[in-house]
């Protein structure tokens, strides 16, 4: 079983409930921290003694001996990672994605692909919990094979718990394309909405059952008609400073607030079950 | 000489677009026969990625040997000089203008 939380969103608690959610699921979770240009669950996890192990893009490097200046390569290249200029075709790694298709098209076999490391992935666990997170370095642009890295660690077995980035656009979907269930958290803020539209514009293709989860939400709170009517909201975590300053001192939110672990375990049956997009 | 000018429309006397790479056209004169044909770039300017490299190469394929602009990327701007383009960043108002200031070696 593998839930994916995401949010559109950035900052609106994605972290919080997939750390809830891997504490609260019995005979210990693996956690996927997909996050992968700033991931934090590990600030949270602290796991012991991490195996580090990097990730590569094979990058286009072209013999210009061998180069009869055709251009099918640039023409190939749908990011423009390869420029056929007249005397030279010139490369420029840090748009390549790593498809091939330059060196498939290549009629004189000029081109190799080289691997360049472009991030790594980390795997650690604390006690029964397993982490890996992914690591984009500093300066690259290429997030998705860091998280398409990542998530082949998703468990058989065990209950995973993915954190994907924010946002609706490529990252976000290598992060949650494989997912069984998919929580939204949201805040009830304009911003929060908009981007949770927008979220599940992007998921609804997919075919991934999804529910929201509703952070912050103040005291008295009822309504829900704001909300986006595709996906039912399965949680609201109260507004709590008490919440922000276990957080901020590397807490989580079950460390802040320990009664709310049975609807955590109620969330992940529900996304189990994945009755929650047909209800 | 073909000189390429970045331009905010696809005709002779728009203004110079600052930007290279999505530049709506180029401008080319031919300093010799001075006259002036246009580039269509209107591709690059809709390009999620590299718009620059695109207009490089489109540049390039024109013979140009100068390229007049508000402001050349760093990718495009290798491109452009590994094929012996020199670049003119800065430019701005009218194209003839900056064609002339150029010409007469006042371009800044």
């Amino acid at each position: 079983m593998k839930i994916a939380v995401a949010s559109g969103k950035g900052g609106t608690g994605k972290t919080t409930v997939a750390l809830a959610l891997a504490h609260a699921a019995e005979g210990g979770a693996r956690l996927l921290d997909c996050d992968v240009e700033e991931p934090n669950c590990h600030l949270f996890v602290r796991p012991k003694r991490e195996e580090v192990l990097p990730v590569t893009l094979r990058a286009p490097v072209i013999d210009q001996e061998r180069c009869r200046l055709c251009g099918k390569c640039a023409e190939a290249c749908e990011f423009s990672a390869l420029a056929a200029m007249p005397t030279k075709v010139l490369t420029f790694p840090d748009l390549c994605h790593g498809c091939g298709a330059c060196s498939f098209v290549c009629p004189s076999g000029a081109i190799t692909e080289t691997p360049i490391e472009i991030g790594e992935v980390r795997i650690g666990s604390a006690g029964d919990l397993r982490l890996v997170y992914g690591c984009l370095h500093v300066g690259k642009a290429q997030a998705p094979p860091v998280i398409r890295e990542v998530m082949r660690h998703a468990s058989r077995r065990a209950t995973t718990i993915i954190d994907a980035p924010p946002g609706s656009s490529c990252p976000m979907v290598a992060a949650t394309r494989r997912a069984d269930f998919i929580l939204l958290v949201t805040e009830l803020t304009p911003f929060g909405l908009h981007d949770l539209g927008l979220a599940i514009d992007t998921i609804e293709p997919m075919g991934i059952p999804m529910g929201i989860v509703i952070n912050r939400v103040p005291e008295g709170y009822t309504d829900d008609l704001a909300l986006d009517d595709r996906a039912p909201v399965l949680l609201r975590i109260p507004e709590s400073r008490k919440i922000a300053e276990t957080y901020a001192r590397g807490g989580t939110l079950l460390d802040a607030m320990p009664e709310m672990r049975p609807q955590f375990e109620e969330l992940l049956r529900l996304a189990t079950a994945g009755e929650a997009s047909r209800c | 000489m073909k000189i390429a000018i970045t331009a905010q429309q696809a005709r002779p006397d728009a203004e110079v677009d600052p930007r290279f790479g999505r530049a709506a056209a180029f401008i080319i004169h031919d300093s010799e026969t001075g006259e002036s044909t246009v580039v269509d770039n209107s591709q690059s300017t809709q390009a999620a990625h590299g718009a620059g490299l695109q207009a490089a190469e489109r540049v390039a394929k024109t013979g140009a040997k100068v390229v007049l602009t508000g402001r050349c990327g760093p990718k495009a701007w290798d491109a452009l000089t590994a094929a012996g383009i020199t670049i003119v960043e800065g430019q701005a108002g009218p194209i003839p203008d900056a064609i002339s200031a150029y010409l007469a070696g006042t371009a800044t």
